[in-house]
């Protein structure tokens, strides 16, 4: 009875003692399998990265893989709030998971940081996102520039073919807003599947419409079946791509039938090419040459440069929130989310971060460059 | 539309439903023979087409080192069987193809120039990757459940299935791959561009097909294998060893599989997962059917291939909608139509 008493008190002490530990638990969900693996996969790679002490304080990383499914998504941010006692939550990969995690993580009170792209993860910022950040930037921004490089070279009307998801969709809106704005008109609108193994019909029926350019809204490699379609088909007009596509796999696929293709993308995948003065290259250069260590030269994403964003984000914020209270407890967490909020010119891999109480992505068009495809790597449109 | 789309259109649907008229004829064969529904059929397609993919990357295939795992298994589950029975000569069979085979296979890939091999050398050795995972599933996996419910089957086959997506994924990566054409060569037929790969797929699916017909017709195998479908019981009180059948089945769709799969390398990305929804097509086909006549599983296949084609022109975000709404009527209809009598259980 003495020895189970003295065990007992031992347990508890134990208990105290890891409890009163200022450790900071950073709960992380990506889709690093599963449709979404090629953008799930990188980011994971890339959060291993990041420091292991922020502001003298030790930070656990607890890792989940959501599958690239909503409802797995949900499951893990439930399991890192209430087991692991996360402080923030960075993650999911895709939109539809981040969406499905908003409301836990607000009910939480638990800030997050998405790496997904669609804007109605934050916007607009109301009682259950003011909890919630993210890093990549809107389709919107980037569907302004395809336009307006496209209305800058003569085109008048354009052929959409996206994915039948919520991207090719998300897209297919946003471009449509920006077009109708600009006198753009588009002439043909085609949906295709990750996995298609044609796309004839479609590519078929957006010739027949004779556009002057086409944009293909898909991301990484699949995106690339329709492009070979169309030169197969001997289309001659501009082709347009997504930043969904900036990763070297799908320069590899797509080969010799993608030259001279414009995309937008985040100023990380042609870093190099920037000039000195652009305060987003010391960032992105130094995210590049961590990760190449790490991973073997011409191994970074544009897709992992966004979990990288998160970390800076997180990084930024943890030693504003520690000097008002301690880690693992609610104040903790809403000073994390206030420091979050309060960041301003904080350079990342995929632009300047300036966040405010309406806006909680905070980038600007430092954010976005026009690449084109030239001899099988991205160029810089000056 | 005109003419001229409808061809082109017409043309895409052939060569996509020869591909599913393979796949859709293993099915229907792997059901007859030993009441498995296959669902891993689709990876085979994507485990040869990216396993040659690998080849021409100058890498070794990772799929070679689940085949020496997966010959290991089966050498302890059947040499040590083997062992206790006293069958010594039984054992240097199967020490052989289970354990020496992808050894020196594992082997011979180190040490030969891949990526500098003419392209048939190249498919020969995917295929000869590939392939022997079949029956070494069946031995592996079906074997000792051989005797349940078609349900539990199904059931063991989703999970086979899930398995092998998850390890193509490890083996392969995220991203697609895609392989240069067997022959850079195009025809003009009237107003249509045909591409020697697009041939390459016809007349392939269509001396498979020939193959298999004279395989089940002609020789002394196919004809016990013809005989297991027909009556299980029976054939074993012939003679004919229920498991030998069924190893030469999964041997015979795992072929199809990576054989299809190395033919479509070409025409499109091919992915870790991609199979799952080929083989699901392919299905379809083999429903068509009723998974017992070839014949109908063909057309059937050809079907869906054509059906696919015009529905992504006419309304592309619907198309896969359309394809297994298909499945619908036809159950509708065979299932009014024909007086089908429950299997055993």
């Amino acid at each position: 009875m003495k020895l189970k008493n003295t065990l007992m008190a031992a347990i508890g002490l134990a208990f105290v003692a890891t409890a009163a530990q200022a450790e900071i638990n950073v709960g992380v969900i990506v889709s690093a399998t599963g449709p979404a693996a090629s953008l799930g996969i990188p980011e994971k790679n890339t959060l291993a990265l990041l420091p292991t002490t922020i502001g003298g304080e030790k930070v656990n990383y607890i890792v989940l893989d959501d599958a690239s499914d909503t409802t797995t998504a949900v499951k893990n941010i439930r399991k890192v709030i209430s087991e692991d006692k996360v402080d923030v939550v960075i993650g999911s990969t895709i939109s539809p998971n981040s969406l499905a995690m908003i409301d836990v993580a607000a009910e939480a009170q638990t800030p997050m940081i998405s790496m997904a792209a669609s804007a109605r993860i934050v916007d607009p910022v109301d009682d259950k996102r003011r909890w919630v950040f993210k890093t990549p930037q809107n389709d919107a921004q980037m569907s302004t520039a395809i336009v307006e490089h496209m209305t800058n070279s003569g085109v008048k009307t354009v052929g959409f073919i996206g994915f039948a998801d919520a991207y090719g969709e998300g897209w297919f809106e946003q471009f449509k807003s920006v077009a109708e704005a600009r006198k753009l008109q588009i002439v043909a609108n085609e949906r295709f599947n990750r996995n298609d193994t044609s796309v004839t019909g479609q590519v078929l029926k957006v010739m027949s419409a004779r556009p002057d350019a086409v944009l293909i809204a898909g991301s990484g490699t699949p995106a690339a079946l329709p492009q070979k379609t169309l030169k197969e088909r001997g289309y001659a007009g501009k082709l347009y791509q997504t930043h969904g596509v900036a990763n070297n796999d799908f320069l590899r696929v797509c080969g010799k039938d993608c030259e001279g293709t414009f995309l937008p993308a985040g100023p990380v995948l042609v870093a190099a090419q920037l000039p000195d003065s652009n305060p987003v290259k010391k960032a992105a250069m130094d995210y590049i040459t961590k990760y190449e260590a790490a991973h073997g030269k011409g191994s970074v994403s544009t897709f992992g440069a966004h979990a990288w964003d998160a970390g800076q984000l997180m990084t930024a914020a943890i030693p504003v929130a520690l000097k008002k209270a301690k880690p693992g407890t609610a104040e903790f967490r809403a000073a994390m989310r206030d420091a979050l909020e309060g960041i301003k010119e904080l350079p990342g891999a995929h632009g300047i971060f300036n966040m405010s109480p309406t806006d909680h992505l905070g980038f600007d068009q430092r954010s976005r460059v026009m690449v084109e495809i030239k001899n099988g790597t991205w160029r810089l449109v000056k | 539309m005109d003419f001229q789309i409808a061809l082109l259109l017409g043309q895409d649907g052939i060569t996509n439903g020869a591909i599913y008229a393979l796949l859709a004829l293993a099915l229907v064969l792997v059901f007859a023979v030993t009441r498995v529904i296959f669902i891993p059929q689709g990876e085979f397609v994507a485990y040869g087409a990216l396993t040659l993919a690998m080849l021409q990357g100058g890498a070794i295939p990772a799929t070679v080192w689940l085949l020496v795992i997966m010959g290991a298994l089966a050498a302890v589950i059947d040499g040590s069987a083997a062992l206790r029975a006293g069958q010594t000569k039984k054992l240097t069979g199967v020490l052989g193809w289970n354990l020496a085979y992808p050894l020196a296979l594992a082997g011979l890939l180190a040490v030969l120039p891949l990526k500098d091999l003419p392209m048939l050398a190249q498919v020969l050795l995917a295929l000869a990757v590939v392939v022997p995972m079949g029956p070494l599933m069946y031995r592996l996996v079906f074997q000792p459940i051989a005797a349940a419910p078609v349900l539990i089957l199904l059931i063991v086959s989703v999970a086979v299935h899930v398995a092998m997506v998850g390890l193509g994924l490890l083996f392969f990566g995220a991203e697609g791959q895609r392989t240069p054409p067997f022959s850079d060569a195009r025809f003009e037929v009237g107003p249509l561009l045909v591409s020697g790969q697009t041939i390459w797929v016809i007349l392939a699916s269509i001396a498979l097909i020939v193959a298999l017909y004279l395989f089940f017709e002609r020789t002394i195998y196919g004809k016990a294998l013809r005989a297991t479908a027909i009556n299980r019981v029976g054939a074993q009180l012939m003679g004919i060893s229920p498991s030998l059948a069924g190893k030469l089945t999964f041997l015979l769709a795992a072929f199809i599989g990576a054989l299809s799969g190395v033919l479509i390398a070409p025409i499109t990305t091919i992915y870790y997962d991609t199979g799952f929804l080929i083989g699901l097509k392919g299905f379809v086909a083999a429903i068509i059917g009723g998974l017992g006549s070839y014949p109908i599983a063909a057309v059937g296949a050809v079907l869906v291939g054509l059906l696919e084609a015009f529905s992504s022109f006419w309304a592309s975000a619907y198309k896969e909608v359309i394809v297994f709404t298909l499945i619908i009527p036809v159950l509708l209809w065979r299932s009014l139509t024909s007086h089908h009598m429950e299997e055993e259980e």
